[in-house]
């Protein structure tokens, strides 16, 4: 088969060129002194002049300062409720509405946003209607309807860790005396800690990034930054956010990168102490 | 007690935040109706009427389908091979070709859509490569096309066909391979008789990952897309902007809804099956 490696490693060569070409283009022009961005000026190349713009720009960076907000705040709710249906769906056997519940919490991974937009919408306006709650379009909402849709993914995520791991210790711990209540907090919640944590990162992200369910529940005063980017954007290409999307793509990427060789590290002194433990009896 | 009381609280409960996306349409539909007062009875069916007299819904609806279908047939074709190189490459490379898949994915969407204006507009990067290479004379017309779409659907949902695609090769027992060789069948008829058989579920689960959203995708034809064919995602969100038409959109999201319907349960099986897989 090994005659073979160099079709599938141009493959895979091709195929990332074609993943990382755009992004790699996009920050290499936000260096360009060029209004018309993709031709590049040599004479006053490179600059830093739509970083300096981008930082004057008070708008973007409010519509910046709500994303945050919201992608922190609804990645949380998304956090607490997300396990709360991955521990029911996996731990209480079956019962009345498990498959009704089990198909809403993936429902919305596969939902076209444009019909999860419409959706909130609708309802925001009818319960506002009905119980005058939530009053007007704005912040809340926005945080509302993406915990709604990013707790499908935490779902997902808590699920397929407690799928993993073996329930005997729970049962356990039940065994020999403790509570419920201990037994979630001392040993389930630890347990699935990890996968807590990525499906709120995950929640962020998706949060953070979204445009299309956004622009349907907002309200006059919140937009957020992807909705921003996206009516700039429309107009054609425009440097400051060659700029904005440089910044943005090299966070994500060392964040990345530091939690992989954190999880790496933690790894490694994992086996270690193992070999420790083992070569310390006799 | 307590465990029986304290689930059914929270299902309760999370049931109540779960009605919300389950519920599109039909319920704030209805009451939408009773809020405009005059319009109640005629507006009802009027507007699934308008959605099949209108040949413009219709053309739209077509053209969505085609589009996606399209674009996840390329998705699969790139994804495949990149999917397999990376489940046979060795185990320590495995995990750095993995993060590289997915470190796009953690970038902003609308961004990466973003980038390939800047690539496909007539002064962009390609025209002007191509151009000073001299290998076209005339800058070609690549933007706001159908294969702009095409580009734009298969790289922004490119990971989500790789991954499933990736974690079913990534499993495959290998010494059937050897078997077939051992046997004196050629790399390709191994391929063709074990291989893909063996990986249908991650072409299926990748290629509905890809088709669902795409069908209805609003960014990349708004961004890339041809000014004259619309989708149905732009249709809809036209209706409700611009137009103000909520109750034709809610009609637009219905009929969409009830087309996705089918691979959206599809998805759904798979995935529950996937589950109950790991938990043996």
């Amino acid at each position: 088969m090994n005659d073979r490696g160099w079709f599938r490693n141009s493959i895979l060569g091709l195929g990332l060129a074609f993943l990382y070409i755009p992004i790699l283009s996009m920050m290499f022009f936000s260096f360009n002194n060029s209004r018309l961005v993709t031709v590049w000026d040599a004479e006053n190349s490179p600059t830093l002049r739509w970083y300096v713009r981008l930082f004057e720009n008070e708008q973007l960076l409010g519509a910046a300062w709500i994303s945050i907000k919201i992608a922190a705040l609804s990645a949380s709710g998304a956090a607490i409720l997300g396990t709360l249906a991955g521990l029911v769906l996996t731990r209480f056997g079956p019962f009345r509405g498990r498959a009704l519940l089990s198909a809403m919490t993936t429902a919305p991974l596969v939902m076209p946003e444009v019909i999860m937009g419409i959706a909130m919408l609708l309802l925001f306006v009818a319960l506002e209607q009905m119980i005058g709650w939530p009053a007007g379009r704005g912040l809340l909402t926005i945080t509302i309807a993406h915990v709604t849709f990013t707790m499908a993914y935490v779902t997902v995520v808590v699920q397929s860790r407690l799928a993993g791991f073996d329930d005997a210790l729970e049962e356990a711990a039940l065994d020999l005396g403790a509570k419920p209540a201990t037994v979630f907090f001392k040993i389930t919640l630890p347990l699935i800690m990890p996968a807590i944590v990525s499906g709120w990162l995950l929640a962020f992200t998706l949060s953070w990034d979204d445009v299309v369910i956004s622009q349907f529940v907002s309200g006059p005063g919140s937009s957020t930054l992807p909705m921003e980017i996206f009516s700039r954007v429309r107009r054609g290409v425009s440097p400051d956010i060659n700029a904005l999307a440089t910044i943005m793509v090299l966070i994500v990427a060392t964040g990345v990168v530091a939690s992989t060789i954190w999880m790496k590290r933690q790894e490694r002194k994992r086996l270690l102490e193992e070999q420790m433990a083992r070569s310390d009896t006799p | 007690m307590v465990f029986f009381a304290i689930p059914f609280a929270i299902v309760f409960k999370i049931s109540f935040s779960y009605m919300v996306p389950a519920q599109p349409g039909y319920a704030p539909l209805l009451e939408w109706f009773a809020e405009t007062q005059r319009l109640v009875a005629t507006f009802n069916l009027a507007n699934y009427q308008v959605l099949l007299q209108d040949t413009l819904y219709l053309s739209t609806f077509l053209y969505s389908l085609k589009v996606a279908a399209f674009s996840t047939v390329l998705c699969l074709l790139l994804g495949y091979p990149m999917a397999y190189a990376i489940a046979r490459s060795a185990p320590t490379t495995r995990n750095l070709f993995l993060m590289l898949i997915i470190l796009p994915f953690w970038t902003s969407f609308l961004l990466r859509v973003y980038a390939w204006i800047g690539l496909l507009k007539t002064n962009g990067v390609i025209n002007n490569t191509l151009l000073s290479l001299g290998i076209i004379d005339q800058p070609l017309v690549l933007l706001y096309t159908d294969f702009a779409v095409y580009v734009g659907i298969v790289y922004s949902y490119l990971p989500f066909m790789i991954l499933p695609l990736y974690s079913n090769l990534e499993k495959h027992d290998l010494t059937l391979l050897e078997a077939a060789a051992d046997l004196g069948a050629r790399p390709v008829k191994a391929f063709f008789k074990i291989t893909l058989p063996l990986s249908m579920p991650g072409v299926v689960a990748g290629c509905l990952l890809v088709f669902i959203p795409a069908v209805g995708e609003f960014v990349i034809p708004s961004l890339l897309g041809r000014t004259d064919q619309l989708m149905i995602g732009t249709v809809l969100s036209a209706q409700f902007f611009g137009a103000r038409n909520w109750p034709v959109a809610s009609a637009v999201a219905i009929a969409l809804l009830l087309l996705l319907l089918l691979p959206i349960l599809l998805f759904q099986r798979y995935q529950q099956r996937e589950l109950e897989a790991s938990r043996r």
